[in-house]
C-alpha cells in the first residue's frame, strides 16, 4: 500500500507527492524546466504580436480588424484594401495568377481556333491547362481519356459527332449544354416491325442480320409509319442539328453492340433502344460554371483528343 | 498568493477539478464561437437562398442517412485549389437552413457543396448505383437500394414542422404563406407550404424524372434532386468578389 506522506526523495532531496510503493518506489514533484517555462511565456507575446496584426478580439458587433491590410482590385478596376482576411487573400491570388496567365488567356482569346491549335508554344498550355479543366469537370462522365462510355456518355476520340465536330460547335455543345431525345417505338409499332427494323439498322453497320427482315425494316425505315427517316435522314446517317445518330458506322453509344457476343444479342440491344426510345443523353450547360476563355481552352482541348473537324 | 498553491489541492478535490476544467474549456468556445452569433459580418447578405423543396428535404435526410458526410463535406474554403476545382468558395448564408450543416472536415471523396447541375441525372443515378461504373478508380460503396427502395413520405409534414420549430421558414398558415411569398416569391413559397407538402413532393419527383422512372417516387429520386440543388441557389454573376471579402 501507498503511503501518503509527503516527504524527501531519498537520493537526491527533491520533494516528492509523499505516495510510496513497494517500500521504497517514489513520485518525485519537480518544477517545469526552465526552457518550457519560458517558451510558454513566448507563445504569450506572440499571441499579443498576432492580435495586432490579424484580426482578433471581438468588440461589441465588430472585431479588432489587425494592422495587416490586403490590397485587390475591385469590379470597377479600383485598387481597394481591406483587413487580412482569408477571402480577401484568394482575391488576391486570384488576381495575380490571372495576370501571371493573361498572355496565354489573351491570346487563346483572341486568336482562331486553328491558329491556337497550330502555335507550339500556346498549344501546349491549352493540353496542360485544359487537361486540369478537363479532370475537375468532364472526366466524370467523358472518362479520364474522353473515351466516354457505351451506354452513358460519348467518346470525345473518335471522329463521329452527334452534334459536330467543328470548333464552333464543339464550343456550343459546351456553353449551353445539350439533351438526348428518341421517342419510344413500343405503341407505335408492333413487336414484328421492331424486330425489322432492329435487322436493318444492324445491317447498315455490316452486322449480319436477316435479309428478309432487313428488306421489311429498310421499307419502314422510309415510311410514314416509322419515320425514322425523319430524324435520321434518308441515308440514316444522322443530324447534328438535332443530334440524332449516324446509323451507317460502327460507332455505338446506347445499345453496346460492340460489347455483345453474338448477332441475336446485338439486335436484341438496339431492340431495346428502339422499343423504350431515348430521354436522357443530357450535356450540363458549363457557361455558368466555367467562364468563356476556360470554355474555350476546352474546345480546342476537346477537339485536339482526336476526332475535330 | 501562489506561494502557497499546489496542484495536489485541486487534483484531490474532484468537485473543484471539475468545475475549473469546465471554466478552462468553456473559454476557447466563448472567445471563438459566441461572438459569431452577433457579429454583423457573419452572414452574408446575398439573395436566392430558400429552404429545400420536401423532396430536396427527403433527400438530404436520406444523405444523411446513409451517411454520405463521413466522406464528403459541403464547404468549399477559400483558397485558389479549391476554386479551381470545385467553384466559387462556401458562404454562410448557403448553409443557413441546414439543420444540421453538413459543412464537415474530412474528405475522403470530393466536396459536394456545388456539385448541383454539374453532372446529369442519368449520371447521378448510375454512379450511385455503382460507383466504379462511372469513376474507375473511385472507392466510393454502391448504392443501389435507392433507386429499388419507395421514398416513405408518410411523415412529410411532420419533418417539415420539425424544421420549422427550428427556424426554418416553412409556412404552417396562410399568414406564414404570405410572409414566405414576400420573402421569396410566390413560385417557391408554395413549395415551403406544409400543408401541401406531400403533393408538391410528388409533383416535383414526376416533372424532375430525376431517377429516370415516373412510375413511383423512389429514394433516388429524393437523393438526385437533393445532389442537383446544392450550390445552385446563389448566383455569383451577380455579386461583386469585393463585397464578399468584407463579411469576415
Amino acid at each position: 500500500m501507498a503511503d501518503n506522506t509527503p516527504g524527501q526523495a531519498q537520493s537526491k532531496g527533491v520533494q516528492t507527492t509523499g505516495h510510496v510503493w513497494d517500500g521504497d518506489l517514489q513520485e518525485l514533484n519537480n518544477p517545469l524546466p526552465v526552457w518550457w517555462t519560458y517558451t510558454f511565456y513566448a507563445t504569450m507575446v506572440f499571441a499579443l504580436v498576432y492580435w495586432i496584426v490579424y484580426p482578433s478580439w471581438p468588440i461589441g458587433k465588430g472585431f479588432l480588424p489587425g494592422m495587416n491590410t490586403i490590397t485587390y482590385v475591385n469590379a470597377d478596376g479600383v485598387e481597394e484594401s481591406w483587413h487580412w482576411n482569408t477571402r480577401a487573400k484568394l482575391l488576391k491570388e486570384s488576381q495575380e495568377a490571372v495576370i501571371a496567365q493573361k498572355p496565354y488567356y489573351d491570346k487563346v482569346a483572341s486568336l482562331p481556333y486553328d491558329q491556337i491549335a497550330k502555335d507550339p508554344e500556346l498549344s501546349s498550355f491549352v493540353v496542360s491547362a485544359g487537361k486540369a479543366v478537363f479532370s475537375d469537370n468532364c472526366a466524370a462522365c467523358h472518362q479520364a481519356g474522353g473515351q466516354g462510355k457505351v451506354g452513358f456518355f460519348p467518346n470525345l476520340t473518335d471522329d463521329d459527332w452527334l452534334y459536330g465536330g467543328s470548333y464552333e460547335k464543339i464550343n456550343e455543345t459546351l456553353t449551353k449544354g445539350r439533351r438526348g431525345y428518341m421517342p419510344p417505338f413500343a405503341e407505335a409499332l408492333d413487336p414484328s416491325q421492331i424486330e425489322a427494323l432492329a435487322n436493318y439498322v444492324y445491317s447498315m453497320s455490316g452486322g449480319k442480320a436477316d435479309d428478309s427482315k432487313v428488306a421489311k425494316g429498310k421499307a419502314l425505315f422510309h415510311s410514314d409509319t416509322a419515320a425514322c427517316f425523319y430524324c435520321h435522314g434518308d441515308n440514316a446517317k444522322g443530324r447534328q442539328d438535332i443530334g440524332s445518330a449516324n446509323l451507317t458506322d460502327k460507332v455505338w453509344l446506347w445499345a453496346d453492340v460492340p460489347g455483345l457476343a453474338d448477332d441475336t444479342a446485338k439486335i436484341n440491344a438496339i431492340k431495346t433502344v428502339i422499343a423504350g426510345g431515348l430521354n436522357k443523353g443530357v450535356m450540363p450547360a458549363w457557361e455558368g460554371r466555367l467562364n468563356a476563355e476556360q470554355i474555350k481552352l476546352l474546345t480546342v482541348y476537346v477537339h485536339e483528343l482526336g476526332g475535330g473537324k | 498568493m501562489f506561494k502557497n498553491f499546489k496542484h495536489e489541492k485541486i487534483e484531490t478535490n474532484a468537485g473543484l477539478l471539475l468545475v475549473l476544467t469546465m471554466l478552462a474549456v468553456s473559454i476557447g468556445g466563448l472567445v471563438e464561437i459566441a461572438p459569431l452569433f452577433f457579429l454583423k459580418s457573419t452572414m452574408e447578405d446575398v439573395e436566392g437562398v430558400r429552404p429545400y423543396t420536401p423532396l430536396e428535404s427527403r433527400g438530404r435526410d436520406i444523405y444523411i442517412r446513409e451517411g454520405c458526410y463521413t466522406c464528403h463535406s459541403q464547404m468549399i474554403r477559400p483558397f485558389r485549389d479549391e476554386q479551381l476545382r470545385y467553384g466559387h468558395y462556401s458562404l454562410a448564408a448557403e448553409s443557413k437552413y441546414d439543420h444540421p450543416f453538413q459543412w464537415g472536415s474530412k474528405r475522403t471523396g470530393p466536396d459536394l457543396a456545388r456539385v448541383g447541375g454539374k453532372y446529369s441525372n442519368e449520371w447521378h443515378v448510375q454512379h450511385l448505383i455503382k460507383p466504379k461504373s462511372m469513376v474507375p478508380e473511385s472507392v466510393m460503396p454502391n448504392y443501389q437500394w435507392l433507386q429499388e427502395n419507395k421514398l416513405d413520405v408518410s411523415d412529410i409534414e411532420g419533418r417539415l414542422r420539425a424544421l420549422r420549430m427550428t427556424g426554418v421558414p416553412y409556412s404552417a398558415n396562410d399568414e406564414e404563406y404570405q410572409r414566405n411569398v414576400k420573402q421569396f416569391g410566390e413560385a417557391v413559397a408554395k413549395t415551403l407550404h406544409i400543408p401541401d407538402a406531400l403533393k408538391n413532393l410528388v409533383a416535383q419527383a414526376q416533372s424532375g424524372n430525376f431517377d429516370g422512372d415516373r412510375s413511383s417516387v423512389s429514394e433516388m429520386d429524393a437523393v438526385v434532386a437533393y445532389l442537383q440543388v446544392l450550390g445552385t441557389m446563389v448566383d455569383f454573376s451577380k455579386i461583386k468578389p469585393e463585397d464578399l471579402v468584407k463579411f469576415r
